[in-house]
Order: structure tokens, then C-alpha cells, then sequence
């Protein structure tokens, strides 16, 4: 059953004409004690139809643990937007952007923002910000707890 | 949210992971989430509520 509205699937099909490269939603799952991966992959799965810059690729966190680790991710349900660089057809970036648990309610909104920046939209930060973060010389984990309401 | 994530994309150097705070109840209680948003960068500061950009990105950096 789809999730959104067919008003809403025609707004994003719009708005996701703008991806000028492809997306890839990398989505971390494990079959066992994972209550909402089912949820996260339904909503997931809205996506790829409304463009064909959308893909989404599974991954099993326990039996594909290399490339778990890889992404640094050990918790399911895990989203990692990564990109395909425009250089190389084979080669995929990872755009550092993560959601951990199913983004469902508001969070659905930060999914299709964060899809369209990684998709080629330019940043939304002003010059300042961006000059700052150009200095910016050691790993910096950001961790921005939500909830869906 | 829509901050840290365009912050880790501009830099190289930042990664920001959304968390659903329910779903991961020990991860809240790690951090003491009490209220959301709340972002938490390298485990040392601590940043509460939306903030504009220009002050979100200042806390941000505040520890590096």
C-alpha cells in the first residue's frame, strides 16, 4: 500500500527532476530484533518510483558486515545516502550523511532534503558558513536526535 | 537536522547521522536526550533546540 498520497507522490516526482545524478539509499537491515526495518524499507521504497535517480540497495548488517563497518554503521534500521560520481560511472561517493531508524513523519522531510542535496542541488548554507566548514581539519561526528512528531 | 547534514556534505572532514530517538532508547539515554532536537557532535558538545545557522554552526565548531 503506498504510504503517500497520490498529490504528494506528484510534488516529489516534480521536485525530484532536479536530481542531475543518481542517489543511492544505501539501507542497513537485519531480519532478527529489528522492529521498525520493515517500516523504514516501506517508506524507503516510496522513492524509486517517483525517479529513476533513486535507487535503493539493501544491506544486511549481519551477514555484510564488511561493508557495514565500511560505512560505519552497527545498528539497523540505518540509512547512508551515498551518490554516483559523476567521473566515474563505477564509483560510489559516500556523502558522510546517515539516518539512523525510520524516517517516518518529519523525519521524511529531512530524507527528501537530504536526497536532493546529495542529487545535486547546491547548499543551502550561506558563504560564511561554508568558508568555516572549508577549515574545519579533524573528524567531526554530529549526532541530531529527532523524533518523528 | 537539515543543518548538520548539509554541514557533513560541504565538509569532508563531518559526518551527522539523523537519530530516532524512540527507536533507540539507549542511544537517548546515553546522551541524556531530554527534549529534540538535540545534537550531539564528537561526544563533547552539546547543542539544544534549532538554532539559526550562524550560531548552529559556531556550537558545532566549538570543540575543534
Amino acid at each position: 500500500m503506498a504510504l503517500l498520497s497520490p498529490a504528494d507522490q506528484q510534488s516529489l516526482r516534480e521536485v525530484f527532476q532536479q536530481l542531475s545524478r543518481r542517489v543511492r539509499l544505501l539501507f542497513f537491515t537485519q531480519t532478527i530484533g529489528c522492529e521498525t526495518c520493515v517500516q523504514a524499507r516501506e517508506i524507503l521504497d516510496e522513492l524509486p518510483p517517483l525517479s529513476d535517480q533513486i535507487v535503493v540497495e539493501e544491506v544486511n548488517l549481519v551477514l555484510e558486515k564488511e561493508k557495514a563497518a565500511r560505512f560505519g554503521i552497527d545498528r539497523a534500521p540505518a540509512i547512508v545516502l551515498a551518490y554516483d560520481d559523476a567521473e566515474s560511472a563505477d564509483a560510489i561517493k559516500d556523502s558522510r550523511i546517515r539516518f539512523l531508524g525510520a524516517p517516518a513523519g518529519y523525519e521524511f522531510g529531512s530524507l527528501v532534503h537530504a536526497v536532493l542535496l546529495v542529487g545535486g542541488r547546491a547548499s543551502a548554507l550561506g558563504a560564511k558558513s561554508l568558508e568555516r566548514l572549508a577549515a574545519v581539519d579533524k573528524p567531526l561526528t554530529m549526532q541530531v536526535f529527532t523524533t518523528p512528531t | 537536522m537539515s543543518l548538520a547534514h548539509e554541514m557533513a556534505f560541504a565538509s569532508p572532514n563531518i559526518t551527522s547521522v539523523a537519530v530516532e530517538a524512540t527507536e533507540f532508547p539507549d542511544l537517548a539515554r546515553k546522551y541524556h536526550v531530554s527534549g529534540v532536537p538535540k545534537t550531539v557532535v564528537n561526544d563533547e558538545v552539546e547543542i539544544l533546540g534549532a538554532l539559526p545557522e550562524d550560531a548552529f554552526v559556531d556550537q558545532a565548531l566549538s570543540g575543534s
